[in-house]
């Protein structure tokens, strides 16, 4: 268990803060970290931008942990730290142009996606969508890094009218996309990866499901019905692969292994 | 070469068996450890309840083990049907053990009633966890005559198989199995984890676990467990499903030799991951090349020849 030290804490939106944590984690873009509020749960994160001295996790306050995170953790302070974990996302030799598309908290994996891409020299274009303007997370990060970006929200305050999905439809009309790459809400990636099928371009989906042990002994996060784990062989699957599970973007388990639908 | 052991009547086509708890929560899961070379497998314990387990940290790695304090987390048995039907629609060859656990023999003896009609091989009693009829509240594998009981009472309702999960945390596992044995046992899965025990993280001042503690596996329990299995094996004339620390091939030899008929597979995983089962399986077979032997069950207790 690593226990490293906050050193910024940003407000992105009411509900969403990003972390700053002064550590060398090293990870690959994709990969999560099980975080640790002592006292309260312990849960996944996807890892977001990353330098040699620190990285940053995005958290949404969603339930019990994320709220005493959100409440509770200040600047100075220390959260605990398993990982990192799972298979990240693959760029792949010889990709001029990619899109990195997703939304909410999905959004810190594909910065750290975009941030290695650049450095290849890999062109990006982030679409990025949100319910409202206000909840657009990372534009300007984006934007930093010299990825062209695109916007879309449900209610139409900040550009596109809609879902992100109509949005990566066009681009995939208008650009030469060598692969896409998604992380966000699961009925959007299931839409995500059966269009990158249909337009056979490469696609990458990063998944999510209940975890415990992290590192693929307990069996809590497999999926139907290859059984495989989605800490472990995943989060990030190829697209076509996840469209071929029975249950992507129809039912989860819960922690005592329920299905929920 | 024969690999192959025949367990009670059941036939595993090769000695490694799935650990309780491991990558047991659903069908698919056991499914893909066939797919990676594993001869059957075991499901995570179940309870008449659903349960949510305890909350996260539930487990942890250190250098030399792994500490876990789940919960015995579960849908509850009733719910849970569909996951070993599907299993054995998959893997008809390699069987399947379903594992039953409860709060009082009268909870174990219903549990394993339901379980008795779905698709398992055996039936493995989980006897670890603590009783809430005994005002210790004492698991029941750590007194010789509630094992007994529970076995007994147990050995009413199934002609499948039953195997007695046993811990390692009293001082006479051999007389305990010997108890077993008596009361109509077809044989004994040891061990399950060691402790409790604690890991402390010393930045947040206080346990890591939620629970603050948890059963030990792993390496480091190795020695506890080759111990044990051949304590029983002294003791008792039923096949042993040898359980704990083991984590490569020589390991998984030292537990056959200690008077093991079938492995379980757990913390290897840690290590090795899916290549566990047939890393084992391949190293036992090249070891039985080297030294001359032709069916694995000439391994079995050769320890106690000496
Ligand atoms: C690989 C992965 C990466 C993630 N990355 C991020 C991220 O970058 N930013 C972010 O804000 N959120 C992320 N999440 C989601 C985050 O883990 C949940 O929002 C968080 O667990 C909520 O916990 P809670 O106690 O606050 O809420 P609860 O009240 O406990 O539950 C709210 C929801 O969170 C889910 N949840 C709770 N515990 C777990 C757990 N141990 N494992 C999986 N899901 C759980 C529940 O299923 C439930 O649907 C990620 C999840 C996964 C699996
Ligand atoms: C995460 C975890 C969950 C476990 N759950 C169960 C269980 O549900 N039932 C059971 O009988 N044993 C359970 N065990 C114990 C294992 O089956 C095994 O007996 C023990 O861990 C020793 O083996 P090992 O050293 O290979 O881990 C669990 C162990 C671990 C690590
Ligand atoms: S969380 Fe334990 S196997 Fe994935």
């Amino acid at each position: 268990m690593l226990s490293p030290k906050i050193i910024d804490i940003k407000e992105d939106y009411p509900g969403f803060k990003t972390y700053t944590l002064r550590h060398s984690l090293r990870a690959k873009p994709g990969q999560f970290v099980m975080v640790w509020m002592p006292g309260v749960d312990e849960v996944p994160m996807s890892i977001g931008w990353q330098t040699d001295t620190e990285f940053k996790m995005g958290i949404a306050n969603a339930g019990d942990c994320t709220k005493a995170i959100h409440e509770k953790i200040k600047v100075g302070d220390r959260l605990g730290i398993r990982g990192p974990f799972g298979k990240g996302f693959k760029l792949r030799e010889g990709d001029k142009k990619i899109v990195v598309i997703g939304g909410g908290y999905g959004t810190p994996p594909l910065l750290n996606l975009a941030q290695e891409a650049v450095k290849k020299g890999i062109e990006v274009l982030a679409i990025i969508g949100a319910r409202t303007a206000d909840m657009l997370i990372y534009e300007e990060e984006f934007k930093k890094l010299g990825c062209e970006v695109m916007v879309s929200t449900d209610d139409g305050s900040k550009g596109c009218n809609g879902f992100c999905t109509n949005v990566m439809e066009e681009a995939l009309k208008n650009h030469k996309v060598d692969s896409v790459y998604t992380c966000g809400p699961e009925v959007m990636m299931v839409k995500v990866a059966e269009m990158a099928k249909d337009n056979d371009v490469n696609c990458e989906v990063s998944l999510e499901r209940y975890m415990k042990c992290g590192f693929g002994i307990c069996g809590q996060c497999c999926m139907d019905d290859t059984g495989i784990r989605v800490c472990k062989d995943g989060p990030v699957l190829d697209g076509v692969e996840a469209l071929r599970l029975p249950e992507f973007g129809k039912y989860h388990r819960s922690s005592s292994g329920v299905r929920v639908e | 070469m024969n690999l192959s052991v025949n367990f009670c009547g059941v036939n595993f086509p090769n000695p490694t068996v799935l650990a309780s708890g491991y990558l047991g929560v659903t069908g698919s899961s056991m499914a893909n450890c066939i797919n990676h070379g594993c001869g059957g497998v075991t499901a995570k314990s179940l309870f008449m309840e659903e349960r949510l387990g305890h909350p996260n940290p539930t487990v942890l790695t250190y250098p030399g083990g792994m500490i876990n304090a789940i919960g015995l987390c579960g849908e509850g048995i009733k719910k849970a049907g569909h996951e070993f039907e599907l299993y054995a629609k998959q893997c008809p060859d390699n069987p399947l053990i379903g594992s039953v656990a409860g709060h009082s023999i009268k909870d174990i003896v219903e549990c394993a009633e339901i379980m008795d009609s779905y698709p398992v091989d055996l039936i493995e009693l989980n006897f670890s966890c603590p009783n809430v009829e005994d005002e210790m509240g004492r698991p029941i594998a750590c007194d010789p005559i509630m094992t007994e009981n529970a076995t007994r009472e147990v050995r009413k309702i199934t002609k499948k198989p039953i195997s007695i999960k046993l811990s390692p945390n009293v001082p006479n596992i051999g007389m305990i199995a010997k108890h077993a044995e008596e009361a109509g046992a077809d044989a004994i899965t040891a061990i399950n984890t060691v402790g409790p025990g604690m890991l402390i993280d010393i930045y947040m001042r206080r346990p890591i676990l939620a629970n603050k503690v948890g059963g030990i596996g792993g390496q480091g329990i190795k020695p506890i467990a080759v111990r044990c299995v051949y304590d029983i094996y002294k003791n008792v004339k039923i096949p042993i499903i040898a359980t704990g620390g083991i984590i490569n091939g020589r390991d998984a030899i030292e537990m056959l030799m200690a008077g093991g008929s079938l492995l379980g597979i757990g913390s290897a995983l840690t290590y090795h991951d899916m290549k566990a089962f047939e890393m084992i399986t391949k190293k036992i077979h090249n070891f039985m090349e080297e030294e001359g032997f032709e069916d694995i069950s000439e391994l079995v207790g050769l320890a106690h020849n000496s």
